[in-house]
């Protein structure tokens, strides 16, 4: 018996990576754009969904993925709203993860009617961590940061703040309550991510959800011309 | 929490390398970026490999500073505080040169005399 070296140089994510591109391909396959939805727990991912989907968006049809560790409470929230929702728990099966990773969304794929949506947003477990190191073949990955987490979030979690191409930035009719500084917030998110669009918005009151929607739509927009 | 999860990615990727030799050692090249605890990846490694070909295997880890190049001007610069803005001339986009690495880099495995290396 000897030890011999064995040359890797491997992305350790890399099957993850691979599986994520054979999501893609199915979701390309049903012209489906997919939105991975990410932020802390109770930063108000659900709510927004729930305003998200209070108007349909003309000609677009939503379903949703929830990823929870346990439960089917925001599943449960979102049924009344007569969009497809489909639960994964990552308590079943894949070790209680506290995000979803590619093969938990290939697993709930047979679950999804791909061929009656347009646009599948991935609602994924609450973190500001690990959701931004595993892709899950999504087209876009938005984030939802809410004023009452504080001013410093960008710079403690910059992983999770550079991985998406929208921050919502939620909860602003407590605004009035609350000593944080909004203009530092969104400054330490460009200084983090110039350039990154944010939005303003407030899943209690609707405020600044139409631009989401707008923004969900232009995404779909722009993916279908590309794809088809 | 974190490194848990990518303590198992790091198993599996040395593990399906070894081709079902016993690892001793594995390699791992950590951008700065990455936001990865090098004590707390540790733990979990010794933890997630019990009972896998990684088990008693010796994790060493080596990070690789965040290297950025402006897209705009040119300049590049080496991340100290996090602010990915041009210093010279304030653009946006600024790509990373280095520092987003989470590589298995190289495995040692314990192999018969007789078997070949691949």
């Amino acid at each position: 018996m000897h030890r011999v070296r064995v040359r890797v140089v491997e992305d350790a994510l890399d099957a993850n990576n691979t599986i994520a591109r054979a999501n893609r391909d199915d979701f390309d396959r049903h012209g489906v754009t997919v939105v991975n939805l990410m932020g802390a727990p109770g930063a108000g991912k659900t709510a927004l969904l729930e305003r998200l989907l209070e108007a349909p968006l003309p000609d677009i049809r939503i379903g949703i993925l929830e990823g929870d560790v346990e439960g089917s409470l925001d599943a449960d929230r979102l049924a009344g709203l007569h969009v497809p929702v489909t639960q994964i728990n990552t308590a079943a099966g894949f070790g209680g993860e506290c995000h979803l990773d590619a093969n938990m969304v290939r697993s709930a794929l047979g679950s999804v009617p791909l061929d009656e949506i347009d646009l599948l947003l991935i609602e994924n477990v609450g973190n500001l961590v690990c959701p931004a190191e595993f892709r899950v073949g999504e087209d876009a990955r938005v984030m939802v940061t809410s004023v009452t987490e504080g001013e410093d979030k960008p710079l403690k979690y910059p992983l999770m703040f550079r991985a998406c191409d929208l921050v919502m930035v939620n909860k602003v009719d407590l605004l009035p309550h609350l000593d944080i500084d909004l203009d530092l917030l969104l400054h330490r998110i460009d200084k983090v991510h110039p350039d990154v669009p944010t939005m303003v918005v407030s899943g209690r009151t609707g405020d600044g959800v139409d631009a989401v929607r707008e923004w969900l739509r232009e995404l779909h927009r722009t993916r279908a011309g590309v794809s088809v | 929490m974190h490194e848990l999860s990518l303590a198992s990615a790091v198993i599996d990727t040395a593990t399906r390398h070894a081709a079902g030799r016993r690892i001793t050692a594995v390699h791992l090249r950590v951008g700065h970026l990455r936001q990865v605890v090098p004590d707390s990846l540790q733990f979990y490694f010794g933890h997630v490999a019990e009972g896998t070909p990684c088990e008693g295997a010796r994790l060493s880890l080596e990070v690789v500073p965040a290297e950025l190049r402006c897209n705009g001007c040119g300049q590049a610069w080496q991340l100290e505080e996090i602010a990915f803005r041009c210093p010279s001339c304030g653009a946006g986009d600024v790509a990373v040169v280095a520092g987003e690495e989470f590589e298995v880099e190289w495995i040692n495995v314990e192999q018969l005399e007789e078997q070949c290396t691949v």
